[in-house]
């Protein structure tokens, strides 16, 4: 273990490859943000569904929800990328991974927004109702900015978990960052503790600013909520 | 103005509505009062659908409401003030009152501030009107449920129980404005209160309610000082002190 890491010329292999690498770093960001905004799309589609009054949609989303939670990603992005196309359906592994990891992640996502619509008092519903809003305009406009700060942290440990999973990608040969490290650990050289640590490390460069952010930002808006009127700000009678 | 025939509620097996028949005449104020769990407040939320009905008939300007209309005819025809204040607690005063004119009635934003502020006038809180609702009082909080009320030009406007969540001290300050309210002559208000002194006060007829029926009515003057029904001499007499 420490030879591998204390060994210098390994660490000037990997160092010699960073093209490749920030390539890999590059594709794992570009995925992670496409299947981010599938999974935060899906999110919030499903997670009205499964606060509506009707049946059928509650049902669906439902359906939707046990089958990706229950069910391991690896074996949903297998089943895409390798059985799907003896039915014809035959899409590149870049595309197969961020539809996996946008779809799974997005049964999560709406799991969170369920709970967050639930915490939200009836009594908005029915101001906002008793005004003439519409379901759709009481949700956008009313309900959920509500639940912004509330599903915050839980949506974002879900976005930080969504761009770990985008790891996967290395299964099908993706040319993410997992595969190229991989990749370059295996390659005759043997380099696993190298390759395996500069990867993380970049994997956590994409995920901690991201915590700290929508921790700050949670903290702001709770201030929002009590702060006093800004100097200034008073509109002239 | 409002019509209910014949209406019936079941909350489950809970029948809270029977057979009530109502009518309320354009700029009337009319106060009902009751016992807790007597149906005044779900006869009030019928009137514009937030329940709506097992059977019976809502007419609001002699339009029948139905679940299909509900939105629109709620939208240009009635407001309603709550017990919980209900502001939404994500924006400012100012943009509680301009959201739905703005949004609903696609009224002009510079214009809507300026209603706003009208209206901000009357309840006495010009001054608040970038604050967020939870940095105001309860009864601060209820005066801008009514300038937002106010804001929709609804021509009727529904209490329910307006100052029941209200500390003692900050009832009055929301009673005035009400009072102030009952002077205009074209706005209806329909008001679910237990503030007897102010239902004498405002009210052109009096409702009361017992067990989702309608025991008795009439004008304050007949209903505080010589009611008819036995139920009625029981509740006023444990409420008149």
């Amino acid at each position: 273990m420490l030879e591998q890491i204390l060994t210098p010329w390994r660490w000037q292999n990997l160092f010699t490859q960073w093209p490749a690498l920030l390539q890999a770093f590059l594709t794992t960001l570009v995925a992670s943000v496409l299947a981010l905004i599938l999974a935060l799309l899906l999110g919030v589609i499903f997670g009205l569904m499964s606060t509506s009054h009707h049946r059928l949609p509650r049902a669906i989303a439902r359906i939707y929800v046990e089958f990706f939670q229950n069910t391991p990603l690896m074996i949903q992005l297998f089943f895409v990328f390798f059985a799907l196309p003896y039915a014809g359906i035959s899409l590149p592994s870049f595309t197969c991974g961020v539809l996996c990891v946008g779809v799974y992640t997005g049964a999560y996502i709406s799991e969170v927004v369920r709970a967050g619509i639930q915490s939200i008092p009836q009594g908005q519903f029915e101001a906002a109702y008793s005004q003439g809003f519409t379901y759709l305009q009481t949700m956008l406009l009313i309900i959920l900015p509500q639940t912004v700060k509330i599903i915050l942290p839980p949506l974002v440990n879900q976005c930080v978990n969504l761009i770990k999973n985008t790891s996967v990608l290395a299964m099908i040969a993706g040319g993410d960052l997992m595969y190229v490290a991989n990749n370059w650990a295996t390659n005759g050289n043997a380099s696993y503790g190298p390759a395996y640590l500069i990867s993380g490390v970049l994997y956590f460069l994409l995920c901690f600013p991201l915590s700290t952010w929508a921790r700050r930002y949670e903290e702001k808006l709770k201030q929002q909520d009590i702060q006093k009127p800004a100097a200034g700000k008073e509109v002239a009678a | 103005m409002i019509k209910l025939t014949h209406i019936d509620k079941f909350f489950g097996n809970l029948h809270v509505l029977k057979d009530v028949n109502l009518q309320v005449a354009e700029g009337e104020k009319l106060v009902i009062i009751g016992p807790s769990g007597s149906g005044k407040s779900t006869t009030v939320r019928c009137m514009n659908f937030l329940e709506e009905p097992t059977s019976g008939e809502v007419y609001i300007n002699g339009v029948q409401l139905t679940h299909k209309n509900k939105t629109e005819i709620v939208r240009n025809s009635t407001a309603m003030v709550f017990q919980q204040f209900n502001l939404y607690p994500h924006m400012t005063v100012l943009e509680n009152l301009t959201l739905a004119p703005i949004k609903l009635q696609k009224v002009p934003k510079a214009e809507a501030v300026e209603r706003a502020y009208k209206y901000l006038d009357i309840v006495g809180l010009r001054e608040k009107a970038d604050n967020y609702p939870a940095t105001l009082s309860g009864g601060q909080q209820q005066r801008v449920a009514i300038a937002r009320a106010l804001c929709s030009r609804a021509k009727i406007i529904l209490f329910d129980e307006p100052t029941s969540a209200l500390d003692p001290e900050t009832v009055q300050e929301v009673l005035d404005v009400m009072i102030r309210l009952a002077s205009e002559k074209n706005i209806t208000m329909v008001i679910v209160t237990h503030e007897m002194g102010f239902a004498r006060q405002v009210a052109d007829r009096v409702i009361f309610m017992d067990h989702g029926r309608i025991v008795e009515e009439g004008p304050p003057e007949h209903f505080f000082t010589n009611p008819t029904e036995e139920r009625t001499k029981a509740f006023l007499s444990k409420i008149l002190r």
